[in-house]
């Protein structure tokens, strides 16, 4: 049968929803690029910063098993090169170890706090404050590590100099509080209002509420706020590089001088002859810091899954 | 005030910021009975609810003159222990709120903060909870999981089923059925009758015939003045203001 005149789609309006898909599709496009190009930024990435190290495999003055369990760093050795980068794992695992364990306490802490008992004009001016903090550039934090921390640690502690494992990790906590507290906050204050009500109704006090609903509601996001702070501390460069007194050695108690991935890297980078072996370990370093990150990712990716599944 | 007096409201007014919500509302809930609380939108009736557990503190608009007397004992009163009389009471929201713990902890929830460690007994409540909820035979496999992942009207269920956990001596249900099946929903009433030998109830509802057939007395209020309170048998088939006649019968609101 055929259809009633009236019923046909006139021609300009099938124009128009010709148009209106071409717009769909188009924007779709763009989304569709910029998820995949983020993917693609961190693939080239990784590409040129293994590219540059990957020589070393088949490098006779370079063993692997050298530079995992040595602690003998000698690049610019006269009469044997040694890369051994074992103390520098050490000492960026120590420091990032250390810090957190100051830094995640003290960011949940303010985070409760802005979110949960603090209201009004106390509330906005914390908030600037923090948001300040985070702003400061690393090398200032260096500069305060070197002239203020330092000294203070050597006056309380009996460390032989200022810039040490402590300081430097003080100052890396005091560098991913920022971080972790406006993070932190935002994932709490994202729990409806009725899960607090429902609590308290109940008849939970507020450290109840908190700690067994909150937490609970908002762990996704303060485990990603933990993890900016790792990965804060993990990656920063300057502040260490000032603060940390560079010394390629195990640190034996916590005010012993260590030395970081990122700080040798960015210490040495300036100096090597492109395509020398040192130049490629320095990359292979790179390489490293990468797989420490991914690591870390990945590790607590696994773990939000596992409450998941448990919960 | 006689001994059959659980909560009284006495000259209660609220405002939220500019706007009253409740003025001058004065009236009696006796002891192990249920009391409907009927009236259009807007009338105060969720108001009245979060003044006899407090939860009103949460409105941080909130301003209150007036008094609201549960054993005798001034609850709007600034030094009244929150905590205590919220425990004392069990209330459940119209918009179901399973908390972010399994269906177990839900209904745990209480009980643990009361100092319950895991137990036959605590598995045993929870299990009486949730039948008394009639959420046991669709979630007694599945304990373990979140509460809200539950459907609307089983996250209902779970939290009157939390409101029990804790034996209270107050149940206020504001608009519980909203999202429960007919059938359900009779069960429930069935239950709520039962209940009302040891404990008082309050219902908060938009479904007139509900508060008819389940209530014993009734209060109407509209605009947040209470227009007429008394035996639900009196108010539905005798009502001394027109307003309520009006309402009850169905011509506005």
């Amino acid at each position: 049968m055929r259809l009633p005149e009236s019923d046909i789609q006139p021609p300009r309006s099938a124009r128009k929803r010709w148009a209106m898909d071409l717009g769909e599709s188009s924007i779709e496009m763009l989304i569709r690029l910029c998820g995949w190009s983020s993917i693609l930024f961190v693939l080239m990435i990784f590409f040129f910063v293994f590219r540059e190290a990957f020589p070393l495999i088949g490098n006779s003055e370079f063993s692997f098993k050298e530079f995992f369990t040595s602690i003998n760093w000698r690049p610019t050795s006269e009469i044997r090169e040694t890369y051994g980068v074992l103390a520098m794992i050490v000492g960026t695992l120590s420091v990032t170890g250390l810090s957190m364990l100051f830094a995640v306490p003290l960011g949940l802490g303010a985070a409760v706090f802005l979110s949960e008992f603090c209201t009004g004009h106390v509330k906005e001016t914390l908030k600037i404050v923090i948001e300040l903090l985070a702003a400061i550039p690393s090398v200032v934090w260096g500069f305060i590590g070197y002239m203020v921390v330092g000294p203070l640690v050597v006056e309380w502690t009996d460390a032989a100099i200022g810039v040490n494992l402590l300081t430097s990790s003080i100052l890396l906590a005091l560098m991913s509080v920022p971080v972790i507290v406006s993070v932190g906050e935002d994932s709490l204050k994202a729990v409806p209002d009725s899960f607090r009500e429902a609590s308290v109704a109940l008849g939970a006090n507020r450290w109840e509420t908190i700690y067994k609903v909150l937490f609970p509601a908002a762990k996704n996001g303060l485990l990603a706020a933990v993890l900016l702070g790792v990965g804060r501390a993990i990656g920063e460069t300057m502040a260490v590089l000032m603060a940390t007194g560079h010394s390629t050695r195990i640190p034996h108690s916590l005010v012993d001088p260590i030395r970081t991935l990122t700080a040798t890297i960015a210490s040495e980078m300036g100096e090597v002859s492109r395509g020398s072996t040192h130049y490629q370990v320095l990359f292979l370093i790179g390489v490293l810091l990468f797989a420490m990150t991914f690591l870390v990712n990945l590790i607590a990716d696994l773990v939000v899954r596992g409450i998941r599944k448990n919960g | 005030m006689n001994s059959c007096t659980h909560i009284q409201f006495d000259h209660l007014t609220v405002h939220y910021g500019e706007r009253i919500a409740l003025q001058d509302v004065s009236f009696t809930i006796p002891r192990h009975a249920i009391t409907a609380i009927i009236g259009p939108a807007n009338a105060g009736k969720t108001t009245l609810l979060k003044c006899i557990n407090r939860t009103i503190d949460f409105e941080s608009t909130a301003r209150w003159n007036g008094s609201v007397y549960v054993n005798q004992v001034d609850v709007m009163h600034k030094k009244c222990d929150c905590i205590d009389l919220r425990r004392r009471i069990g209330m459940v929201f119209p918009l179901p709120v399973g908390l972010p713990l399994s269906v177990y902890e839900n209904v745990a929830y209480t009980p643990r903060r009361a100092g319950m460690k895991s137990s036959p007994e605590l598995d045993a409540l929870v299990e009486d909870c949730l039948r008394q909820a009639m959420l046991w035979d669709e979630v007694k496999d599945r304990l373990q999981h979140l509460g809200t992942r539950l459907s609307g009207g089983q996250q209902q269920r779970l939290t009157l089923a939390r409101a029990l956990s804790h034996r209270p001596e107050i149940l206020c249900l504001d608009e519980f059925s909203i999202a429960i099946d007919p059938v359900t929903t009779m069960k429930i009433e069935d239950i709520l009758r039962e209940m009302k030998k040891t404990t008082t109830i309050v219902l908060v509802t938009n479904l007139v015939q509900q508060a008819r057939r389940l209530s014993d007395t009734t209060a109407f209020l509209s605009s947040g003045r209470l227009v007429e309170t008394g035996e639900t048998e009196q108010v539905f088939e005798h009502s001394a203001n027109e307003l309520t006649r009006r309402y009850v019968c169905g011509e506005f609101g």
